[in-house]
């Protein structure tokens, strides 16, 4: 059972009741970053007042409680984006950037070599460009880029010969500067049909609507805890289990091993393998209870509130300034999520957050780690918003203001 | 004058609207220096004429935030035509003002010597309580210390 009211959501959200400058918080910035809920942050406290200690290792009661804990974690994380060999293919990392490097640098480096190519896409995060070209200057592999169309969203007219020699096709689940969801499916199913395997960088999509790993038939899949109500210091990759398997260690260390003689050692089998040293416990642990939140909202209902969200604050940008804020990404709200970059005619993103601020409002100015996205459209920056399960038509109303003033001051 | 209007003062939008010394030189003979801010992409170019120890011209390019572009067209209207050793100390009260703590702000607001030194450039003291927005502020400066020291190698 699914219940969904963005207002409880919102009481449920601690920092929301926050002022700044005497305004109450006007929070625009899930897409870098979500509030936590009570519930995580109750049973990360929890965990550190009665359960604390570290795992694996102890035969003591609280780290046996620590161990499962951590555990049933992962086991929730995988009941969260169906996966289909459960709590074994999970990999806890430190975030999606990390999950991505991990796969760049032991998979990627076990499994390409020269002539072979990885293909990914113009919208790419810096987070899913930077290791290829790593693994490029150590492998020769070749790096390239389905390009993004004028209307924001990949330009597929040449995928069959993009997709030559490519054995690994790595793209975002949704643009974390454009809003655009991909269709994950349709290109995974193309990459499977010249034998490549298939990454999605899950750091905005998996936050915002439903995803299962099974149904869209990938091979990998990364994301944060902190970008879904959760904490920071922990993200996830997914792979299967078949995959996995395939795969040596990534960093050494204690808890990774099954041995270690004076000549050598021997990794661990299955996920322990990929988790050197202690582990982010506690992360997990408020992971956990963020996943069981988004479960109890329904990721359906997330996403339908968020597209309403969307389509709201698309038509109100439209009616209230006539073409003076423009909006980088999609007009339609179908395979579009609830990120909206501005260009503000005249007003220089930094000093459009800035503006902003002083009513509360919190965005972000930059380039948002996509800077060859930016170049596509000749940007240096925009100002960007996003929302969260916990955002209103409220928040969009403080905005339409804020903005209002930014472009009376400059104008 | 609230923290917002301190740091948006009208001398500043009025250089962030209608730049001084925007444009090229020819390089060489003048001397060319380019400046980034790789966190928020500000780009700025500076010419300079170096004849006799002045600084006889200068001229810039770029694009930014109202910050960094008022700043650099304040900062070419205040050393334009000026000895060196002036714009190498016009430089340094520039880089003081910029450091200075809040306290120090409140206090001197108006009647500090060094305020009073930088004339019309007094008015980008505001920034200073935006710490992230320094960087900003800084930027042109930053990149003319830089050209005239490659010019005297």
């Amino acid at each position: 059972m699914t219940s969904f009211s963005a207002r409880r959501v919102r009481a449920d959200i601690p920092q929301l009741t926050r002022r700044v400058h005497g305004r109450p918080l006007t929070y625009l910035d899930s897409g870098a970053s979500s509030l936590q809920p009570n519930a995580v942050i109750d049973a990360m406290s929890r965990y550190y007042e009665l359960r604390h200690a570290n795992v694996h290792r102890g035969v003591y009661t609280t780290a046996v409680e620590a161990t499962e804990a951590y555990e049933s974690s992962r086991a929730a994380v995988a009941r969260f984006i169906n996966a289909p060999g459960a709590q074994n293919e999970i990999v806890f990392t430190k975030n999606t950037t990390e999950s991505i490097n991990l796969l760049a640098k032991v998979w990627g480096a076990a499994h390409l070599g020269e002539g072979d190519v990885v293909l990914l896409s113009e919208m790419e995060h810096h987070a899913n460009i930077v290791p290829w070209f790593q693994l490029r200057e150590s492998t020769g592999v070749e790096v390239r880029f389905i390009p993004v169309g004028d209307d924001y969203r990949l330009d597929l007219t040449n995928l069959d010969e993009l997709l030559r020699d490519v054995k690994l096709l790595s793209v975002t689940g949704m643009s974390n500067v454009l809003g655009t969801k991909n269709n994950v499916r349709e290109l995974a199913a193309a990459a499977h049909s010249v034998g490549a395997l298939v990454a999605v960088d899950g750091a905005q999509s998996v936050a915002h609507g439903p995803v299962d790993v099974a149904a869209l038939d990938i091979d990998f899949l990364a994301f944060s805890g902190h970008k879904m109500l959760g904490p920071t210091g922990i993200g996830v990759l997914w792979t299967r289990e078949s995959v996995l398997d395939t795969m040596g260690p990534f960093m050494g260390g204690g808890g990774m091993i099954a041995d270690v003689r004076l000549d050598g050692f021997t990794p661990a089998k299955g996920v322990a393998r990929f988790e050197a040293g202690t582990p982010p416990i506690a992360e997990a642990v408020g992971l956990h209870a963020a996943v069981r939140y988004l479960e109890g909202l329904g990721m359906d209902n997330v996403a339908a509130h968020e597209r309403y969200l969307t389509e709201d604050a698309l038509t109100r940008l439209e009616l209230a300034f006539d073409g003076r804020v423009r909006v980088i990404g999609p007009r339609d709200v179908i395979d579009r999520g609830g990120v909206i970059s501005l260009d503000v005619e005249g007003v220089h993103p930094h000093d459009v957050a800035q503006m902003l601020d002083e009513y509360g409002v919190c965005v972000r100015p930059g380039h948002h780690c996509a800077k060859p996205l930016m170049r596509r459209f000749n940007l240096a920056a925009t100002a960007r918003v996003s929302f969260g399960p916990y955002s209103s038509t409220a928040d969009t109303s403080v905005l339409l203001e804020a903005l209002e003033q930014a472009l009376k001051m400059f104008g | 004058m609230s923290n917002l209007e301190n740091l948006y003062r009208e001398i500043i939008l009025d250089h962030y609207r209608s730049p001084r010394n925007r444009g090229e030189l020819a390089s060489p003979p003048a001397h060319k220096v380019e400046g980034f801010n790789p966190l928020c992409g500000d780009e700025v170019t500076i010419y300079l004429d170096v004849h006799d120890g002045v600084l006889a011209d200068i001229k810039l390019t770029g694009h930014g935030c109202s910050i960094s572009q008022s700043s650099s067209s304040l900062m070419s209207a205040a050393v334009k035509g000026k000895p060196l050793d002036d714009v190498h100390s016009t430089i340094e009260t520039f880089k003081e003002l910029m450091l200075a703590h809040e306290t120090k702000v409140e206090e001197s607001e108006g009647d500090s010597a060094n305020l009073r030194t930088l004339g019309e450039l007094a008015a980008l003291a505001g920034v200073v309580k935006f710490p992230v927005r320094i960087k900003c502020a800084t930027l042109a400066w930053n990149t003319l210390a830089q050209g005239l020291q490659e010019i005297s190698i």
